[in-house]
This record gives structure tokens, C-alpha cells and sequence, in this order.
């Protein structure tokens, strides 16, 4: 297996791993946003037919997997392994998700990051011959995310300049080295990196520098420059965040150009009032699952890479004045 | 260079990139919606006043507290107060009214969690150091009076 080790960060599979079915679920302010008519699914109400915010997030889970499935023309008897997360506490969507589901099932938190956590775990598993097929899913849902880190949804406050809106959106894909689709290559995995950032309206700035790290490593590791690729795009860094990348990336050597974009900043438009954008696990993981995958199958993109990060706070640390650390984890999905 | 420099330099970098709020159009819009929040307030006393002639002037003025949280309350609960406070920021959250949001909202919130340990635990969870410090600085107000 040491074969595939190219260094302690990244990781180069030789099988071709390919996302082999995927699907996308999004809330109605996400689906009236700049790729609405991408997403497979906009739910009409946050709700979802469900009681509470919880139980819907949890249904979103279950039809995204469903769907993913369904498009990887397999069964959910087929799937070998479930890698998933989210961002609630003990990440109960997932879980509950999980239980309605006859498959193994592994529990992820990396906050934002999980997606692109998820890709480069089951990349590897795949790769190496453990699992067949493995589906990854993440989700986030704007009511019960901010309930949990924030305040409740009719109090009258203000967002601060520098806030994001968690998405309410879910993705899923279904990897395998069977069939067809988008082929991920390469993974680098990133490391829990801290600058200090205490403010926790402001992730962007927080996850900005594990961005950093993640990226330069993976550059590093395999020998390559931002121009190799057609499209560098983050998870949620948000305006602000992406702007400091940028920055950040100039002080290492390394220039962002056109090529560079967040899902975070481009997921919803100006008149929807979301300050610096999008974020939450579903953000980056509905953009992949739709509009980017879709781009990749069509020859748009030959080559992105997809990092997605995260910012590794609880509202526990966040009260005892603990600063944010982020992390960021990013994946080579390439045409066929 | 370590790590606490690196930080430090860094928080000032990302300080200086944050955009700002622009003061004028927030101060602008919390004062107007402030003060027609007052108005109203007003408006309704005087009108309980005509109303009931005897009505003793302290009376009329808890009245109109009960009728302003009510209304506060009733907006939060169609969803209303909250789209008022992100525009009017301090404007709708200094009067009563913000008072009776924020009590309102977490109650609304958290009415699946059960009504003692969803509504009744969480309803002061906002508002709660408010009574605190209200308590202790009219303790503290008292005292000064009495001595004084």
C-alpha cells in the first residue's frame, strides 16, 4: 500500500476512483440563488414536511444518499460503506440518517470540510480494494445551525459585516472504481491550523490560513502551480475569506488567478443579503454535486481542485475565548 | 518570528481587511424606527387616556407596556420583528419591544425541546443577563440613595 504514499500529505491514487453517481438537495433560498437550476432537488419550505429543523436536515441526508444511489443506477444494498457528517452536535443528522439505512456506516466531523474529508477517505478506501462502493454525504441546514452556534431565528439582531449564511443544502456522492464518471486522483490532507482568529463571525479569516497550508502542501507535494488547474475552488471561505487566501497565497509565492474561486462566495446572490456569502458542509458539497461535477462531465473542466474547509470551533470554546482553528482537505477530480 | 507575533500580525491584517459598517445609514435607520417605536407608544397612552377618562395616569403606562410586548411578541411570532431588527439594528432592540423579542424568540424557538426544558429553560437565554444586571445596578442604585 506504501506505494501510493507520495508524502506524509498527499495521497495519489493509481486505481481511478470516480464519482459514480451524485445528487443535490438545497433549501429555497439556496435554489433562488446563482445555481438553482443545477440542484437536483429545491425544497419548497425549510421545513422539508417535517416537525422540526433537526428532522428535516436529517430527511435531506436520506435524499440526497437516495438519490446519489439512484443515479449511480446501484441500490442501497450495494453501497459497502457510508462516510458522513454535518455540523450538529454528536452529527445526529448523519447518524440518524444512517440508521434508516442497512449499510456500515462512519461518522466524520470536519466541519465544513467534510465533503471534500469525506472524497479523499473514500477515495482511499476505494482505491485500495477495501470497499466497493462508498457514498459520502454531507448536509447543513441554516435553522438548526444557527440555533446551535447562534441565536434564535426571530431574535431582531444584526449579522456583523463579516458574517456567513449557512447553507441549507445537502450532497452526496457515490464512489467507485466500477463504472463511470469523474475520476479523483489525487488528496491532500490538511492540517488543524490556528492564527489566532477569536472572532466567530468571521471563519473566513479563520480558515483562510489552513486553506493556505493545504494548498502550498499540495502544490509542493506534487510538483504542480495554480495554472495547472482549471479551477481552484474552496468550500466556504466566503468573500472576506477568499480574499485573504488570495493574499496569503501571494506571501508564499503562489498567484490565484481567474482560475481561483469559493462555493461560499458565488452560492447566493448580492440581494440575498448574505454578507460574505454562504457557508455550512452542504454549501461546498451541493455545488460539487451539481453544478461542478456536471461542468466536469460536459469537458468544461478537465481538472479542479475541490478543498473544502472548516472551521473546528464549539459554541463551548467559542464562550471560554478560545480561538478558531480551521482545517482544509482538498481532492483532484479530473474527466475521465 | 513565533507564533504569538505570527497571530498577532495576522489578526491585525485580517482586522484591516474587515469591511466596515457604514455608521450613518445604521445610526439613521435606528433612530427613526427607535423613535416611531416611541411614538407609537406614546400614541397609545394618549389614546388609552381619552378612552378611559379616570384611567390614573400610572395605570395608562402599564398598559401600554403590556400592549407594545404584546405586539413585539405577536411580530416575532409571524416572523416579522426579526427582518425589523436587521434593519433598525439598536432602534428595535433598546425599546421594550427588542425586550419582549428576545424573549419571545427563543420560546418560538425551542418549543420541540418541550415546554420545561425547551420554552420555559431557554426562554431567558437571551434576555436573562439583561434581568441580571437590571437587578444588580438598581441594587447598586438603591444603596448609593440610601447613603447619599
Amino acid at each position: 500500500m506504501n506505494k501510493n504514499k507520495k508524502s506524509p500529505q498527499t495521497v495519489e491514487f493509481k486505481n481511478k476512483p470516480k464519482i459514480i453517481g451524485n445528487y443535490s438537495i438545497v433549501g429555497p433560498k439556496e435554489g433562488a440563488g446563482n445555481f438553482g437550476e443545477y440542484f437536483d432537488y429545491v425544497m419548497k419550505s425549510d421545513l422539508f414536511g417535517e416537525k422540526t429543523y433537526e428532522r428535516a436536515e436529517r430527511k435531506m441526508v436520506e435524499t440526497a444518499l437516495v438519490g446519489a444511489i439512484d443515479r449511480a443506477m446501484l441500490t442501497p444494498r450495494d453501497i459497502s460503506l457510508l462516510l458522513a457528517g454535518d455540523l450538529l452536535n454528536q452529527i445526529i443528522s448523519s447518524s440518524y440518517a444512517a440508521r434508516s439505512f442497512d449499510m456500515p456506516y462512519l461518522g466524520l466531523f470536519g466541519a465544513c470540510s467534510t465533503m471534500a474529508e469525506s472524497l479523499a477517505i473514500g477515495a482511499s478506501l476505494v482505491d485500495g480494494g477495501y470497499f466497493k462502493t462508498i457514498a459520502c454525504s454531507t448536509v447543513s441546514h441554516f435553522s438548526t445551525a444557527e440555533r446551535q452556534f447562534r441565536f434564535p431565528l426571530e431574535l431582531g439582531n444584526q449579522r456583523p459585516p463579516t458574517s456567513q449564511w449557512t447553507a441549507t443544502a445537502a450532497g452526496c456522492s457515490i464512489l467507485s472504481l466500477e463504472g463511470s464518471g469523474p475520476v479523483i486522483t489525487k488528496a491532500t490532507f490538511g492540517k488543524v491550523t490556528d492564527f489566532g482568529i477569536k472572532d466567530v463571525n468571521n471563519m473566513g479569516a479563520a480558515m483562510a490560513p489552513a486553506a493556505m497550508g493545504t494548498l502550498v502542501r499540495h502544490f509542493e507535494d506534487t510538483n504542480s502551480k495554480p495554472e495547472d488547474y482549471d479551477l481552484i475552488v474552496t468550500g466556504d471561505l466566503g468573500k472576506l475569506g477568499s480574499e485573504i487566501l488570495i493574499d496569503l497565497m501571494e506571501d508564499k509565492g503562489y498567484k490565484l488567478g481567474i482560475n481561483y474561486c469559493d462555493c461560499g462566495q458565488m452560492m447566493f446572490r448580492r440581494k440575498q443579503e448574505t454578507l460574505m456569502g454562504a457557508s455550512g458542509c452542504g454549501c461546498s458539497a451541493s455545488i460539487l454535486n451539481s453544478f461542478l461535477l456536471k461542468k466536469i462531465k460536459d469537458g468544461t473542466y478537465k481538472k479542479i481542485l475541490f478543498m473544502a474547509t472548516g472551521a473546528l470551533l464549539s459554541t463551548t470554546s467559542s464562550q471560554q475565548g478560545d480561538s478558531v482553528p480551521g482545517i482544509a482537505h482538498a481532492v483532484v477530480i479530473e474527466k475521465e | 518570528m513565533n507564533d504569538i507575533e505570527k497571530n498577532k500580525k495576522y489578526n491585525e491584517y485580517v482586522e484591516a481587511k474587515i469591511p466596515k459598517t457604514r455608521a450613518f445609514p445604521s445610526l439613521l435607520n435606528s433612530f427613526w424606527v427607535g423613535g416611531l417605536i416611541c411614538v407609537i407608544g406614546q400614541a397609545i397612552n394618549d389614546l388609552l387616556l381619552t378612552a378611559f377618562p379616570y384611567m390614573a395616569e400610572q395605570t395608562a403606562w402599564g398598559y401600554t407596556l403590556i400592549i407594545l410586548i404584546f405586539i413585539a411578541s405577536f411580530l416575532t411570532g409571524i416572523g416579522v420583528y426579526d427582518r425589523i431588527g436587521r434593519f433598525a439594528g439598536g432602534g428595535s432592540i433598546v425599546p421594550i419591544t427588542g425586550f419582549s423579542n428576545s424573549i419571545t424568540s427563543p420560546a418560538v424557538d425551542f418549543k420541540n425541546e418541550g415546554i420545561i426544558y425547551g420554552v420555559c429553560v431557554k426562554m431567558f437565554s437571551i434576555a436573562g443577563p439583561v434581568i441580571v444586571i437590571g437587578v444588580l445596578s438598581s441594587i447598586i442604585v438603591g444603596l448609593i440613595y440610601l447613603f447619599l
